[in-house]
């Protein structure tokens, strides 16, 4: 394994891949419309708090236990923001889609597979180029988006409690270590399909199939089914780990050269 | 420096594999260092799967074969160090510059100096002055020259180049075929895949016809004289058709005709026995203006070979 190879690839990718357009808007304009959705929400909650004493009712009776000390206004704003929090999670999930099937797909279309394939690179090092050239964005720019959501709670008068429950545990493990972990899977995901189908557009939408369980988790929250806490976190982080090993594993063992040669076409 | 034995790749398509497609079949092979050596066959015939066997990018089904000295299939990371390769349709990243194109590649390749190399190659092809632009914007021949360059930058010990004029102008081919002549010309060993005839006539110092299996190997003037012998020239003022049978009659002769006003006379050896058949002719009263030999083209003997093995099959 040579970092210098890796890095040559990386390089390349985002000197090719940030010149298309396509893949700039998403990279910008969706991580910005997930920071500024939640705040805008946010905002109007906390202006609307007056008229809004028994709030609570929508709330399910599960995550009002979860609640603890918190008054009703602030236990339905973490309501809310745990909705928030999972939108900030496909952040990493969206973007490597992006990029990945962009850059496996233009990799074929231009013919320069098979003489990046005819240099030392091994297999290895190049899907870690490739998937590290997608990742990396993914989870960088959520982590951006994450920064700025945070600094700007105080400034539209979110109270106390609920920015210290956005800045706690669950949140912290939700985007600094499962998003991540998402990205990975979601990248990985990515190559397979994009390895498969001819047309980058393609490639992405059936690529953005991965996007269900994260809306599965998002729905099943909003119904009362299931209410993330640090233990439901860290089980959603121990799957994800499971996931991304078994599919670099396989990832590995199915892109030998010859078959990205002989199928990537 | 490249040499094959029994070399084999059958590819299996179709649903679980069950049809079987010999693409190339038991190729023994060797070519040695400094020389081009052409491949000459037409479409299907298993070229650009022998080139991707030998620079390690697919596997053999059978057989083996080493190149520089590297077994393959043990050593391919060392071989694909010390081989380039013209892919049969060599992509460039269209929107980065002709510098960063080379310079990706240059790194892949372990090259010691990156920038230094990729100046020295941008300013031989006399496309230093673009390098910033996209390579997008390149005609195709220069775009196959730069692919060229690409896979030379590491200085490599044997080049393969898989139909590196196809799809080209002809100004655009010359252009290319030029650079390879001048690589021939600094004793590069080059592997040329074409079913270009000419390309190979010109190029070439031996030529491996191919239809999935080796078919004949020479260099290009045995080739000719393999086939048919050598066919000498007898331009006549008159031809009287008693003189074609006196020719005939003598022993070193294989085969004598007219054809219109000439007489086409096959032999062994035309160095030693021309004179005698002058002498001959004189005798007999003919008129002899010129004499020469009959050279066939490259073309008529690929064509005939192939029908040979049609006509086996
Ligand atoms: N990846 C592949 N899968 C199945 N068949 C292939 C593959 N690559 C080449 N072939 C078949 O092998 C034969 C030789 O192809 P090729 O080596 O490309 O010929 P050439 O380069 O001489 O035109 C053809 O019949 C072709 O269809
Ligand atoms: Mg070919």
């Amino acid at each position: 394994m040579m970092i210098k190879h890796i890095r040559t690839i990386i390089d390349k990718e985002w000197a090719e891949v940030f010149k298309n357009r396509m893949v700039l808007f998403t990279i910008i304009f969706m991580p910005m419309i997930f920071t500024i959705l939640p705040l805008v929400m946010l905002y109007v909650m906390g202006e609307a708090v007056g008229d809004m004493s028994g709030g609570t009712a929508d709330v399910p009776q599960a995550f009002l236990a979860a609640c603890g000390g918190l008054s009703g206004m602030e236990c339905l704003q973490i309501y809310m923001v745990n909705e928030f929090l999972i939108l900030f999670m496909l952040i990493p999930v969206i973007i490597p889609v992006t990029i990945a099937a962009y850059s496996i797909v233009g990799e074929k279309t231009t013919h320069t597979l098979e003489p990046l394939l005819a240099t030392p690179i091994s297999t290895v090092e190049l899907l870690a180029g490739k998937s590290l050239a997608a990742a990396i964005p993914a989870i960088l720019v959520s982590w951006l988006a994450f920064g700025i959501f945070l600094l700007a709670l105080p400034l539209i008068g979110v109270s106390r409690g609920v920015r210290a429950y956005i800045g706690g545990p669950i949140w912290l493990l939700g985007v600094l270590v499962a998003g991540p972990l998402m990205a990975v899977a979601s990248v990985n995901f990515a190559l397979y399909i994009s390895s498969r189908v001819n047309d980058p557009r393609v490639a992405e939408q059936i690529s953005m199939v991965i996007m269900v369980p994260i809306l599965g988790l998002l729905f099943a929250q909003l119904a009362g089914l299931i209410v993330i806490s640090v233990a439901v976190m860290l089980i959603i982080i121990l799957l994800l780990a499971l996931i991304d090993v078994g599919m670099i594993y396989l990832g590995v063992r199915i892109f030998q050269r010859e078959t990205i040669l002989t199928r990537w076409k | 420096m490249i040499v094959t034995e029994d070399l084999t790749k059958v590819f299996k398509i179709g649903k679980k594999g069950k049809e079987e497609i010999v693409a190339v079949e038991s190729l023994h092979l060797s070519v040695k260092e400094g020389e081009v050596f052409g491949f000459l066959g037409p479409n299907g015939a298993g070229k650009t799967t022998t080139v991707r066997m030998l620079t390690g990018l697919i596997a053999p089904t059978r057989g083996r074969a080493s190149v520089n000295g590297l077994e393959l299939g043990k050593e391919n990371r060392a071989i694909r160090k010390c081989v380039g390769i013209l892919t049969e349709s060599p992509g460039m990243y269209e929107r980065l510059s002709a510098e960063k194109n080379l310079s990706i590649f240059a790194s892949l390749y372990d090259v010691e100096d990156v920038p230094g190399q990729v100046r020295k190659f941008l300013q031989m092809l006399g496309l230093w002055g673009r390098r910033q632009d996209p390579v997008g914007s390149f005609s195709k021949g220069m775009r196959q020259k730069l692919a060229i360059a690409r896979a030379l930058l590491h200085d490599p010990k044997v080049l393969f180049m898989d139909e590196p004029t196809s799809g080209l102008d002809p100004e655009a081919a010359k252009m290319v075929r030029d650079f390879i002549e001048s690589l021939k010309a600094r004793g590069r060993t080059i592997f040329i895949c074409t079913h270009n005839l000419d390309e190979a006539d010109r190029l070439c110092d031996r030529i491996g016809i191919i239809k999935q299996r080796l078919i004949a190997v020479d260099t290009p003037a045995a080739l000719r004289q393999r086939l048919y012998g050598r066919k000498v020239v007898f331009h006549l003022r008159e031809l009287n058709s008693k003189w074609v049978k006196v020719v005939s009659a003598l022993p070193f002769v294989k085969e004598a005709r007219a054809i219109s006003e000439r007489l086409v006379v096959s032999l062994e050896n035309p160095d030693r026995d021309n004179p005698e058949i002058v002498r001959c002719l004189v005798k007999v009263g003919a008129d002899i203006q010129f004499v020469g030999e009959l050279r066939h083209s490259l073309e008529e003997i690929y064509l005939e070979t192939l029908r040979d093995i049609e006509d086996e099959r």
